[in-house]
């Protein structure tokens, strides 16, 4: 286990480096870039130059590439562009906030997604079933920020039952222990806060849960369906069992494997669906951060540690589905 | 790389499905299967509505000209008034869903959208295909090292949501343009594609009419070319079906973020949808609900044919 | 919905006296972050909307006007030569710590713009470059020296005369802080990481500056900066406890809040809102228009560009009337000059160009330059007060070029991923739209800017003869004969020269709820907040 985890490691470590150093040099290709970011209509040719040189843009590329190369190392990935803030900080405090989101989507995807996946299985053919692929659907082909406007359009603005965008009521002065708000109230015992914050948190991640929600419904059915038909089952029901002890005994453990190898799955998509809802309900997470630091002035240096933080999130999630792999099934041992 | 000693990676598990696919559309061989297929198919009544979906959709696009009652870039000034009285007019004679926020007949729009979202969709998924299709043939007809790298390659992307990858590519690109977005959609499903081709052709490589083929001494890039690459495309089109839904969404959602296409001109409807629509969504709805429901309409379309397709060509499947 | 009853109670918390008549949070969004809260070393709107309410400058503007009036100095006045200037302090004031402000702080502040070292400091001095053309032993330099002649009087002698003077002391950048604090905080300290900069302390966590508000926090996680009133405010003391300025980039979603009464006050609204907001109750404040948009003209790639003819033409082609009364925000109006009608030296009696087809084409055929193709350069992802949306902006006038057979190669480029450095670094455009913002009332803080110099936007052509005018004219001291020499260029602008096409002027605005008072919209966007108080 530990061997191969660390030839793992190695191999993550290689391979980031490769893309950091492909990275760098595309960037340094690009026209416009830092210089061009940090000016405004204002600057004039002198403040150009001396803005070249303090950045060291007139030394020799490879010069750059090894300091640059050396500052990655040593876990510097630099400042924002827009904000002079180092990257490290601009991105520990957005990250809590999308984990916040996603996981918020995830209890919603799966808490629905699974019952409602299961039922539509059982009941086959019925009305129930039916609805249930429809509306699945239809769920998987909108453009989720489209349906983030639509709620945020019936839900805050007609009526105000929901706020209409943010983490928090501005002016909260909450505390800030964790970046997760609704920890954070809870922690410091700002209950106000920590309800504030939940309630702040419905429509997004309902937004966000939409499309996960709608494969775990799919998933879940059609696994469910596939172990209904195994000889066991049917063994299972020859023999006498009562109903329930089947289900719960035997379809659902069964069947819950591909659902969870799809919730793996889906926490890439969700990081991709964040991006657009995060933009539409204004929340300060990763997806903000990656449109801001395209859009808003081309922030390199955020982009680059951005890029490198998605490849090791997706090992932990790897790693994390394969741990719950041998919980749900002991057949499957972690080697 | 099969999991490097038992832990499996996403990327294994996104393999996993496509490889999945590959061995139930390609195995058993041929024709028979095809036909079986088609049969099963024309009794699908889900494949039935996906079809005459994409039927519709596919004559509103060709006819457009012919069925839109104005040139969709042209402006009519008189249609917008001035702002300060009313920002986006609505429905008026001659123009039977008003005009856009630049006067432009929105009907016709709609109407010419279909068109232009077909051709959008349509490029990025040949694209990926082609691009997919010739590195998984490379991979699976050359093996070796050469094999080794293409799916190395492969995983990383992989191991990326797609519309992130599709978002940092935009950004990364030199220019915007309209193939700036239909690339960035397309690069996405190479991987897919490559993986799906390599795979089906991993599985040909020992069935009966290729040791055949290569026992009556055929040199090897005609078994490839003649034999093996024709069997592999079935499991290529079923996912080229449902990667179109994908990358009109895709597009759409980069519109939003605006990275889109930046010509406004270009009647499409994920731009118009991600632009306009949002915009101008309280003012004047209209022009988020008929793109966002075509956009639903379509992408539901070639999901149903899609699945039904893969649902038919699964040998699990036959009766 | 009780959860949300709950969250209200709760932010009331920092003014616990909002019942009373006066007092309360004011909750204002943006659209945008602010760099870092020291003065000298920013350059856009965003940073300094915070900055002006914590700091001061010598002279400042009337509110609602771009005209000078005392600010930290009750009067100045200069010499006969225009290079010493001579400001009387007001007495009394004092710094947010606490020191006094008296002519050796105010001398401290200059010098230390001037004294500035380090490259990643300097370049971040926009203003400073721009206003004082350099630094310490550079030959362009125009500070030379200021002296406490006593408490209440500091003398600031020039090497040179600039026609930015006066009103450049108004601007925000030469705000005046506290000596003390900055010494205490490292305000000088700019460090280079990476491809960025970072700020001192003092920028960032200890502004302290005279203003009407005192800095109370900036919390980057919600997007929140938090001032608070200043009690011992030298002029009018706030009449709320606490400010709030919320960072909302999205306009959609700033017009939501303030309709779902989370926020008092949002900055540019979208065009097409304002209508709506308005019939629904809400406070539409414009600015008025300090602003110019123009269709820049690249003479060099296309030869036929040098041709008046081929210029004129396209100016006569494009119906600018029509594209102020559908695309532009409400107040907006055709430019004709390039500056706005409210600043020095606007001649009432240009030559005009209004819409003309016909004489478009007669012109390009009399140039022989029918069938012209030009390369359109337009930003995207980008809005600016100037132009809301400039695909749109493009998309019509592109629409009118080709309207009189000028064919038009429409190139989108971001406006921070190459657009600028396309445009005003390569000039690889025919065409461009760009536009600009007046900081002060100077009519070489408009035209001079464009068209002082040789700009590669423009072609870098030697218009000698155009140059020349208007230098002379921005070193005339005499304001008379200022007055008259800047309308000459601008009516030379219009039939001789014409290196671009004006536009038009168009006023961004500001949108509050009906309980909001005080607030008076600034031309300059310089809105002072401290006359903002919030009825029941």
């Amino acid at each position: 286990m530990v061997r191969v985890v660390s030839r793992r490691l190695i191999q993550l470590f290689v391979t980031l480096i490769a893309l950091m150093t492909l990275v760098f040099f595309w960037l340094r290709s690009l026209p416009g870039g830092p210089v061009d970011a940090l000016l405004g209509e204002r600057a004039t040719p002198q403040t150009r130059e001396l803005l070249t040189r303090a950045l060291g843009y007139d030394q020799p590329i490879w010069v750059q590439y090894g300091r640059f190369l050396k500052n990655v190392v040593t876990g510097d990935f630099g400042n924002s562009i827009r904000t002079g803030e180092p990257v490290t900080d601009v991105i520990s405090r957005s990250f809590p906030a999308t984990i916040e989101l996603a996981v918020a989507a995830i209890i919603i995807a799966v808490g629905l997604g699974i019952p409602l996946g299961y039922l539509a299985a059982r009941y086959r053919g019925r009305l129930l079933d039916n609805a249930t692929i429809i509306v699945t659907l239809i769920g998987i082909s909108i453009p989720i920020f489209f349906l983030g406007y639509l709620l945020k359009d019936w839900l805050t603005q007609g009526i105000h039952f929901f706020p209409p965008s943010g983490r928090i009521s501005t002016g909260m002065d909450n505390t800030d222990v964790t970046g997760f708000f609704v920890l954070d109230g809870l922690l410091t015992r700002e209950f106000d806060a920590s309800a504030d914050a939940l309630w702040h948190l419905v429509l997004p991640a309902v937004t966000l849960a939409t499309i996960p929600l709608a494969i775990i419904v799919r998933i879940t059915r059609a696994s469910v369906l596939d172990v209904l038909d195994e000889d066991y089952i049917r063994t299972a029901d020859a023999k006498g069992l009562r109903n329930a002890t089947i289900r719960k005994r035997h379809v659902l453990r069964n069947a819950l494997l591909p659902v969870v190898t799809t919730i793996g799955l889906q926490t890439g998509a969700l990081l991709a669906g964040a991006v657009l809802t995060e933009k539409v309900y204004n929340w300060g997470g990763l997806g903000t951060l990656i449109t801001d630091s395209i859009s808003g002035g081309r922030d390199y240096p955020v982009l680059q540690a951005l890029i490198l933080l998605a490849a090791v999130v997706f090992i932990v999630v790897n790693l994390l589905v394969d741990l719950s792999y041998a919980i749900i099934d002991p057949r499957v041992r972690v080697q | 790389m099969s999991g490097a000693g038992g832990i499996t990676t996403l990327a294994d598990h996104k393999r996993r499905r496509i490889d999945e696919l590959t061995a139930r559309t390609s195995e058993g061989g041929g024709v028979s299967l095809i036909r079986d297929a088609g049969r099963r198919l024309l009794r699908n009544p889900t494949a039935i509505v996906g079809a005459a979906i994409i039927l519709l959709f596919l004559i509103i696009a060709i006819f457009a000209p012919l069925v839109a009652p104005h040139d969709p870039v042209q402006r009519f000034p008189e249609l917008t008034r001035d702002l300060t009285v009313d920002s986006v007019p609505g429905a008026s004679a001659g123009h039977p869903l008003g005009s856009d926020p630049l006067g432009r007949d929105f009907a016709s729009r709609m109407i010419y959208g279909a068109r232009q979202t077909l051709f959008v969709g349509v490029l990025a998924t040949l694209i990926g295909l082609l691009f997919g299709v010739l590195l998984g043939a490379i991979a699976g007809a050359a093996g070796g090292w050469v094999d080794v790298l293409i799916m190395r390659v492969t995983d990383v992307m992989l191991a990326l949501p797609s519309l992130l990858l599709a978002i940092t590519l935009v950004a990364l690109a030199r220019e915007s343009t309209q193939w700036t977005v239909i690339i960035a959609v397309a690069v996405v499903n190479v991987p897919i594609f490559a993986r799906l081709l390599r795979g089906s052709m991993l599985a040909q490589r020992e069935s009966d009419h290729v040791l055949a083929a290569r026992a009556l001494g055929v040199r090897r890039r005609d078994i490839v070319l003649r034999h093996m690459l024709p069997n592999s495309l079935t499991a290529v089109i079923v996912q080229a079906t449902l990667t179109f839904a994908v990358a009109i969404l895709d597009a759409a959602a980069l519109s939003f973020l605006g990275l889109g296409d930046p010509d406004i001109n270009r009647a499409e409807w994920g731009l118009m949808l991600g632009v306009d629509g949002v915009r101008y969504l309280e003012v004047r709805p209209e022009l988020a609900y008929f793109p966002a429901l075509a956009i639903i309409l379509v992408a539901l379309g070639f999901t149903l044919l899609g699945e039904s397709m893969r649902e038919a060509l699964d040998p699990k499947n036959r009766r | 919905m009780t959860i949300g009853a709950a969250g209200c109670a709760k932010s009331d918390r920092g003014g616990d006296d909002g019942g009373k008549a006066g007092g309360g949070t004011f909750i204002f969004a943006a659209a945008g972050d602010p760099k870092n809260f020291d003065p000298i070393f920013n350059d856009d709107g965003e940073s300094f909307r915070p900055i002006r309410q914590m700091y001061d400058t010598l002279i400042t503007h009337k509110p609602g006007t771009a005209d000078l009036t005392g600010g930290l100095a009750e009067s100045w006045s200069n010499d006969p030569t225009g290079k010493i200037w001579t400001f009387k302090l007001r007495q009394g004031v004092k710094f947010h710590d606490g020191t006094a402000l008296d002519a050796t702080a105010v001398c401290a502040n200059f010098d230390r713009w001037y004294n500035m070292k380090g490259e990643a400091a300097q370049s971040q001095m926009i203003y400073y470059t721009d206003v004082f053309g350099g630094f310490a032993g550079s030959p362009d330099a125009v500070y030379d020296n200021c002296k406490a002649q006593d408490a209440s009087t500091a003398v600031v002698a020039m090497k040179k005369y600039k026609g930015a003077f006066p009103g450049a002391f108004a601007l925000t950048a030469f705000s005046i802080a506290s000596p003390a604090a900055m010494k205490q905080y490292g305000s000088d300290t700019v460090t280079q990481s990476g491809d960025s900069f970072s700020y001192s302390a003092f920028a960032n966590e200890h502004p302290t500056g005279t203003g009407a508000f005192t800095f109370g926090g900036w919390n980057k996680a919600t997007g929140e900066i938090t001032l608070n009133k200043n009690p011992d405010y030298w002029g009018d003391k706030a009449k709320v406890d606490k400010m709030i300025i919320k960072i909302i980039k999205d306009e959609n979603t700033r017009k939501q809040e303030l309709r779902a009464g989370t926020v008092q006050a949002i900055d540019f609204p979208a065009p097409a809102d304002r209508k709506a907001l308005a019939s629904e109750g809400y406070k539409v404040l414009e600015r008025p228009a300090f602003n110019i948009l123009y269709l820049g003209i690249n003479q060099k790639n296309n030869p036929k560009l040098k041709d008046l003819r081929v210029r004129q033409a396209i100016a006569y082609a494009l119906n600018r009337a029509q594209l102020v009364q559908t695309k532009g925000p409400g107040g907006s109006a055709v430019a004709d000059e390039f500056l706005p009608n409210t600043v020095l030296g606007y001649a009432p009696d240009v030559q005009k160009y209004e819409y003309n087809v016909d004489k478009a084409k007669q012109l390009l055929a009399d140039a022989g330059a029918t069938g012209l193709t030009l390369n359109f350069y337009y930003p995207t992802e980008v809005s600016r007060p100037y132009m809301p949306n400039p695909q749109e902006i493009f998309t019509v006038l592109a629409n009118d070029l080709q309207a009189v057979g000028i064919k038009v190669n429409g190139v989108p480029r971001p406006w921070n991923g190459g657009f600028k450095d396309d445009v005003q670094q390569f000039g690889k455009q025919d065409l461009h739209i760009l536009g600009w913002t007046g900081d002060y009332n100077d009519p070489g803080n408009f035209v001079g800017t464009f068209f002082g110099r040789g700009k590669i936007e423009f072609g870098d052509q030697a218009m000698t003869e155009m140059f020349t005018a208007i230098g002379k004219a921005d070193a005339t001291v005499d304001q008379a004969a200022k007055k008259a020499a800047f309308e000459q260029v601008n009516r030379d602008l219009a039939s001789k020269w014409l290196p671009a096409v004006p536009i038009w002027h168009a006023p961004p605005a500001l949108v509050t709820t009906k309980n909001v008072e005080g607030l008076v919209p600034s031309p300059l966007t310089a809105e002072e907040f401290n006359t903002v108080s919030l009825t029941k």
